[in-house]
């Protein structure tokens, strides 16, 4: 994957890149907000990781520029501003994603991978298969094998969202906004309990776990056969 | 600047100015209309009595012929106060009358004019000024000429009374308005010179001063008031803003020190890769919850400030009840406890959405945090009940367990933020969850209460339907 860091912060974005580039991509950086647009416009960049504050051209410029010149690379907006509306103007002005800081590098990663892979447009399949486990999101039915398992609509929608992102790390606090629609810290985890009440509906009495915990990161569904 | 130039640079005295200027203009505009006037009517009544012994006289001559109306004239030119005669051949010569002195000339076209003339009784020119009049000159049959008119000293002095009586009145309204301007405009400037006095005081530090209010419930009062008003809401926000940062330089310091510790532990005598691993780790996890508690801070603040007013939309309390209620019940069940929603109509609300149902969310939590497990008395598993209830321009979102509760001196404490009470500490949990419940309540014009469920806690947040009302002024 390549990608595009825009932070004023040179510390930052070192660390960024670095990171980046011991997971395996590639990455650059740019310091500010026109070198970032120039960048952006020239490189062929899967995602873009976008400080909002920046020197000569704001981050959400940057993003209103690039989507007017009809350039839809999918935006991460990163910003010290953490609030509820921010989050919003970010995303209205053309952001696919807002993470306020500090965040974990873990968050960052899974986030951006999720970018990465929505746009290669995987998300509009009816019928979601990941090793024997199927889920029909017309029918709101799944099967794992022959059996059907039954869930609750909050489940459903889980498990929906985490076969869409089947073989990506997927967050707990992505979980909680995607899945509940929520925005604050539950404080307790009680994520984790959800998930292992879907876990223990669909990989119970299976000899192969199709659930799995990414320590310290989030959780991942994936055919552990391949 | 002087104390003068500050008197008229004052918005009353540029009105006192402008009101001035119109009502003078208006004075000399009414005056002048009358004066005018009076001129006309007097210039009338002078034709008209021209006319009539013009009449009278040139019967008189039918009458009697020239003799006759020479005797008339003489008769009558001999009252006092009478008009002007004189009846003259057609060479012009006298023939009887009480006016010279006319310009020559006079009396040879008929009609009216305007000319000066001296009377008979006043002897030589010189003596007295000339006097104006206004006359007619009359043709009589057989060559006579007949002169009458009216003197118009009369209504030249009338004129003039009234020219200077409007000069006068608009010199007295000029030195009435300005000194009526001053004087209000002084009355003013002193009562905003001392709010101005106070607001600096305010400014330089005094939080607790107040500007003055004279009583009299005028608009410079109201002002005064209201500006009170706000003066107590940012006393009370410093106020706050000083409680917090105390207590965060408190509760932030420890946490830090023990990151700190940690981390110079693992410098120290840390030998093995495993060791520096868990040092790291443990390093992270501990920044990670003060940026919860971060994060936790910057909310209740947002809210106490207002500032979260901005994302109000309406929605269905109940339905909040349920998604809440919803989330929590896997992780009550796990702790051995029900988690019960009773949220049957609908329970329409407006505010900010995602901040109530954080504040619910707190309050669930709480609840399972603190109640225990099974229930001492009968053996039962713990009961957690999630309400939300409509009841008149009301909203209620309830949360009632059968844990141990709050004992009632500790009920207005642990609203605060970082209190947590002694049985608690054990507990993890940042003491903020109940000061963020409280401030979301009040951001939306409501409360949160803490009330004796027997047993338990029972937490009520009381919301009004619709949203915050703005202060009224």
């Amino acid at each position: 994957m390549r990608l595009l860091v825009i932070e004023d912060d040179r510390d930052a974005a070192d660390y960024l890149v670095k990171a980046f580039r011991e997971v395996g991509h590639v990455a650059d950086a740019a310091t500010d907000g026109d070198d970032g647009l120039a960048m952006a416009l020239g490189g062929q960049y899967d995602v873009l990781i976008v400080d909002r504050m920046l020197p000569k051209r704001d981050g959400l410029s940057v993003i209103g520029d690039l989507r007017a010149k009809g350039m839809e690379t999918p935006a991460l907006i990163l910003s010290a501003l953490g609030q509820v509306d921010d989050r919003v103007k970010g995303l209205r002005a053309g952001g696919d994603d807002y993470l306020p800081k500090p965040y974990s590098f873990s968050e960052l990663l899974a986030r951006v991978e999720v970018l990465a892979r929505r746009r290669a447009g995987r998300s509009e399949e009816t019928v979601l298969r990941v090793g024997d486990l199927e889920l029909d999101r017309l029918s709101h039915q799944v099967h794992r094998g022959e059996e059907e398992i039954t869930l609750q609509p909050r489940e459903f929608r889980l498990l929906e969202y985490l076969m869409q992102h089947a073989g990506q790390v997927v967050t707990r606090t992505m979980l909680l906004e995607n899945v509940w629609d929520y925005h604050f810290d539950p404080q307790t985890n009680v994520i984790d309990v959800h998930i292992s009440r879907l876990r223990s509906k669909i990989d119970k009495g299976f000899s192969q776990p199709l659930l799995h915990t990414i320590r310290g990161a989030g959780y991942m569904v994936r055919d552990g056969a391949r | 600047m002087t104390a003068l130039g500050k008197l008229f640079r004052t918005t009353t005295f540029k009105l006192t100015l402008v009101y001035l200027t119109v009502f003078a203009l208006f004075a000399a505009f009414l005056l002048g209309y009358f004066a005018l006037n009076t001129r006309r009517l007097i210039t009338e009544q002078i034709t008209d009595t021209v006319n009539a012994e013009i009449t009278g006289l040139s019967e008189q001559y039918r009458l009697g012929g020239i003799r006759r109306l020479v005797v008339v004239v003489d008769a009558r030119a001999r009252r006092p106060g009478s008009s002007l005669y004189l009846v003259t051949t057609f060479a012009g010569e006298s023939l009887a009358g009480n006016v010279t002195a006319l310009p020559p000339g006079t009396l040879d076209n008929t009609g009216w004019v305007e000319t000066g003339y001296r009377r008979l009784d006043e002897g030589e020119a010189g003596e007295h000024p000339e006097h104006h009049a206004l006359a007619r000159v009359f043709q009589l049959p057989g060559g006579f000429r007949l002169l009458v008119g009216r003197d118009l000293d009369e209504r030249e002095r009338l004129y003039n009374i009234v020219l200077s009586a409007g000069r006068w009145s608009i010199a007295i309204v000029i030195v009435l308005g300005l000194a009526g301007g001053l004087f209000v405009t002084r009355r003013v400037l002193r009562r905003v010179d001392a709010m101005t006095e106070t607001t600096r005081t305010i400014m330089h530090g005094d939080l607790g001063g107040r500007l003055p209010v004279a009583g009299t419930g005028d608009e410079l009062d109201r002002l005064a008031e209201n500006l009170n008003l706000m003066l107590e809401r940012i006393e009370a926000l410093m106020r706050g803003l000083k409680e917090v940062s105390d207590n965060i330089a408190h509760d932030l310091k420890t946490p830090l020190t023990r990151l700190r510790n940690r981390a110079e532990q693992a410098l120290r005598s840390a030998k093995t890769e495993t060791e520096y691993r868990a040092a790291l780790d443990s390093t992270i996890e501990e920044s990670d919850g003060l940026i919860r508690t971060f994060n936790a801070l910057l909310m209740i603040a947002r809210a106490e400030s207002g500032q979260a007013r901005e994302n109000m939309s309406e929605f269905d309390a109940a339905e909040i009840a349920h998604d809440i209620g919803e989330l929590y019940e896997p992780l009550a069940e796990e702790k051995g406890m029900t988690l019960r929603v009773e949220a049957g109509a609908p329970a329409p609300l407006r505010g900010n959405r995602e901040l109530i149902s954080q504040a619910l969310a707190n309050l669930v939590d709480n609840s399972i945090k603190y109640a225990v497990p099974r229930d001492a008395s009968n053996g039962e598993p713990a009961q957690i009940v999630v309400r939300a209830l409509s009841e008149g321009d009301r909203i209620f979102l309830t949360v009632a367990d059968s844990g141990p509760g709050i004992p009632e001196a500790d009920r207005g404490r642990v609203v605060e933020r970082f209190v947590r009470l002694e049985q608690s500490r054990s507990q993890p949990g940042l003491g903020l969850g109940l000061s963020l419940a409280s401030a979301v309540a009040r951001l939306h014009g409501g409360e949160l209460t803490l009330a004796d469920n027997q047993p338990g806690l029972k937490s009520v947040i009381a919301l009004p339907r619709g949203g915050p009302v703005q202060i009224a002024g």
